[in-house]
């Protein structure tokens, strides 16, 4: 594919991941602090975060299967998942991890059932748009253009 | 004995500033580390706190400051940051996603000196080194006016050997140990010839104290002034009768010689500089400014003096051999009467006593090299730089439309292909002001465009109109709208309900400045200049152009739309005004 397609639709791509949501401005931090000493940063970061979330997730559902939920547990592992989505910058699935803290405070299971469904979807959306983003990246590094960069 | 400094790392202060952070999350810690090696910090990574604190008990002084989260698995944060203000009084910066009001405060009881919320920023991690300055100047003026004690008490590390610090008691300056890992220095002791003598308890006269004692006899009356009677009213625990008699002795001696000089300007009490020398023994004058200088490790101070008549030197001070200087005050007289000048004698010149950089000076370089690099993508447009507010993308694109009918700038014909762009276009804001009666003055803004289709993109100029402006006149609105809600931005007047009027000037920017605007820039402080940075609607910028228009005064409110985000990102550090009247 020619160079200027590959970053246009590269442009309009990570556009609409911020159009719709998904990203936040904490993304675009990432990627200024992306520099030569550091190519790779904003995919390492990701990769650290799909990582990590994956753990917690887990967690999240291996607490709310219990016969007695610990509210608290809860809690705490969708905090640390609002931290580490905050970091970068996925949006969506921070919005649901505040609407998830307060279903915990109300101790409604199903409600954290719930939460729990939809933060996975938002996790597992988020995921597959930035893989589909980085590919991108290295088509258009693979047909030796650089990669645009929102300011 | 600890080890001096190197000195490359002292002179480049805040750069190599030693931070660990301490956070279990991983992409934290990873994005952290980097931001702070952008700012040429040197940075050490912990996930766990418990292992924070065997690394800082291991090696004393190895770090400058501790960022740590608050909600960490092994241990809370607040009990990290309790146990290393107690053990080893580093300052400590908590963060966390969590920004509610009483968790700060608790972050502040327990003692922390910042408290950032996450997503942290660049320009926050930048100025952690205020920290580790304001600590080392409160240190230093702590040491200083309790002081009263023992050597032991004043002297924290540093030699043991009693003989090797000797003290000017009597004269009118103290040095004093700033840092538990300065070395000795080694001060000629006025009254006391005999190193062996040292051992009694000795009152060193701060500033403070001999401030003190000025009032104390001023109050008294000069004719009337007793020892007695001045340590009673000075009321300071652990002076004693004797000490205030000896310096009674030289204030009046002082004072004496000031009347028979009367010329050059005498070192009173008041003089809180502190200054260091050793090199001008009888001779005139030394360096004027007092500059504070910072070394990562220790502070230390050129002096300001006042001009010191031939023989008035005083600050017999030695200064060892690593360069590092005590802060040196001078109170009272700086002659020292010749039956005296034993101490004089004593002075050792200390050759390695240079002249730091004052650290204003260095400031401005620090700065710069502490600019992130610039990434090395290509721009966007081929060159041309986006207009600044694109860095704050949201997810709706913007609309400006007002509300209110006079002066409504509505910016209709809008590019209909806007809409889909992202958040990488400027959030912009039509704010107009109108008042129901008097249109004293308006503003609009008009906002800047980018399309990036086209590769151009036009700055729309915000004109002010002069006149006076009545706040209360002034209304204004902006309306951000795009899918999918319409976030509503009020600069309202104090009439409307909730919000608490705030106070900007907005100030003029050339058309051809805001081209040019860093990364960073701060366009606003709250009273200068009405910009906000990523205030919630996030990326707006208000920005004015005109001729002749000095700036307005607007009252308005601002408040970011709990709609807008779940949080809203902006810096609480920056702008705790607007953080008092937004409302999440």
């Amino acid at each position: 594919m020619e160079l200027g397609n590959l970053q246009r639709g590269y442009i309009d791509y990570i556009s609409a991941l911020f159009h719709e949501g998904f990203l936040d401005n904490q993304f675009t931090q990432l990627q200024q602090l992306q520099d030569e000493s550091n190519p790779e940063f904003v995919l390492e970061v990701a990769t650290l975060f799909f990582d990590d979330s994956e753990k917690l997730l887990n967690e999240l559902s291996r607490t709310l299967d219990q016969q007695v939920v610990d509210f608290k547990k809860v809690d705490a592992h969708v905090h640390q998942l609002k931290g580490s989505s905050s970091s970068i910058g996925a949006q969506r699935v921070k919005n649901v991890c505040i609407a998830f803290r307060d279903i915990c405070e109300e101790t409604d299971t199903a409600g954290c059932f719930r939460c729990l469904q939809q933060v996975k979807q938002e996790f597992y959306l988020v995921k597959s748009k930035l893989e589909t983003l980085f590919r991108l990246e290295r088509q258009i590094l693979a047909a030796g253009g650089s990669i645009p960069i929102m300011w | 004995m600890e080890n001096p400094l190197p000195t490359s790392r002292a002179e480049a202060f805040p750069a190599g500033l030693r931070v660990l952070i301490v956070d279990d999350d991983p992409t934290w810690l990873k994005i952290l580390e980097k931001m702070l090696k952008k700012c040429s910090y040197e940075v050490t990574t912990c996930s766990l706190a418990t292992e924070a604190l065997d690394m800082l008990r291991g090696k004393r002084d190895r770090f400058d400051i501790v960022i740590s989260d608050v909600n960490m698995p092994d241990m809370d944060g607040f009990k990290l940051l309790e146990q290393v203000g107690l053990e080893m009084d580093l300052p400590v910066i908590m963060m966390s996603i969590d920004g509610e009001t009483s968790r700060v405060m608790k972050g502040v009881q327990h003692g922390a000196c910042d408290y950032l919320l996450k997503p942290v920023r660049m320009k926050e991690l930048r100025n952690i080194w205020q920290h580790v300055y304001r600590k080392r100047m409160h240190e230093l003026k702590e040491i200083e006016t309790h002081n009263i004690h023992d050597d032991a008490n004043i002297l924290r590390n540093g030699s043991e050997d009693p003989d090797d610090r000797q003290y000017v008691a009597g004269t009118e300056m103290s040095s004093v140990r700033k840092r538990k890992d300065l070395e000795s220095k080694e001060f000629v002791e006025h009254e006391f010839n005999d190193p062996s003598t040292v051992k009694k308890a000795r009152v060193v006269w701060s500033v403070d104290l001999h401030q003190k004692f000025v009032n104390a006899v001023n109050q008294i009356g000069f004719d009337k002034v007793g020892p007695k009677k001045i340590l009673d009213l000075m009321n300071v625990p652990g002076l004693t009768r004797e000490n205030v008699a000896s310096h009674l002795q030289k204030y009046r001696l002082y004072l004496i010689r000031l009347q028979r000089q009367n010329e050059g300007r005498a070192c009173t009490g008041n003089l809180s500089s502190d200054f260091m020398n050793s090199e001008n023994r009888g001779n005139s004058g030394f360096n004027s400014s007092t500059n504070i200088q910072l070394e990562s490790e220790l502070t230390t101070y050129t002096s300001t003096t006042e001009n010191f008549q031939t023989q008035g030197i005083v600050p017999s001070v030695h200064i060892s051999e690593t360069k590092q200087i005590e802060p040196v005050q001078i109170i009272g007289s700086k002659k020292v009467p010749s039956n005296d000048v034993s101490c004089a004698s004593k002075v050792n010149n200390a050759p390695h006593l240079s002249v730091l950089l004052s650290f204003n000076d260095k400031m401005p370089n620090i700065k710069k090299a502490c600019e992130p690099a610039t990434p090395k993508h290509k721009p966007l447009l081929g060159g041309t730089p986006m207009m600044q507010f694109m860095q704050y993308p949201k997810q709706e694109s913007y609309n400006i439309l007002s509300e209110y009918s006079c002066l409504t700038y509505v910016d209709q014909n809008l590019d209909p292909s806007f809409d889909q762009y992202s958040s990488t276009l400027p959030a912009f804001i039509s704010a107009t002001c109108t008042s129901e009666k008097d249109v004293k003055d308006l503003f609009e803004m008009k906002p800047v465009l980018t399309d990036y289709r086209n590769g151009h993109f036009t700055a729309i100029p915000l004109q002010v109109k002069r006149g006076a402006v009545n706040a209360q006149d002034i209304g204004a609105v902006c309306k951000v709208e795009g899918p999918p809600s319409t976030q509503d931005c009020y600069l309202n007047d104090k009439y409307s309900q909730g919000y608490f009027p705030l106070t900007y000037e907005f100030s003029l920017k050339g058309e051809a400045e805001a081209d040019s605007l860093p990364e960073d820039v701060h366009l606003c402080s709250l009273q200068k200049i009405g910009c906000f940075e990523n205030l919630g609607f996030s990326g707006a910028e208000i920005y004015q152009y005109g001729d002749s228009t000095p700036t307005t005064d607007v009252e308005s409110n601002w408040y970011d739309s709990s709609e807008l985000n779940g949080e809203y990102s902006y810096d609480p550090v920056e702008y705790p005004l607007i953080d008092e009247y937004l409302f999440a």
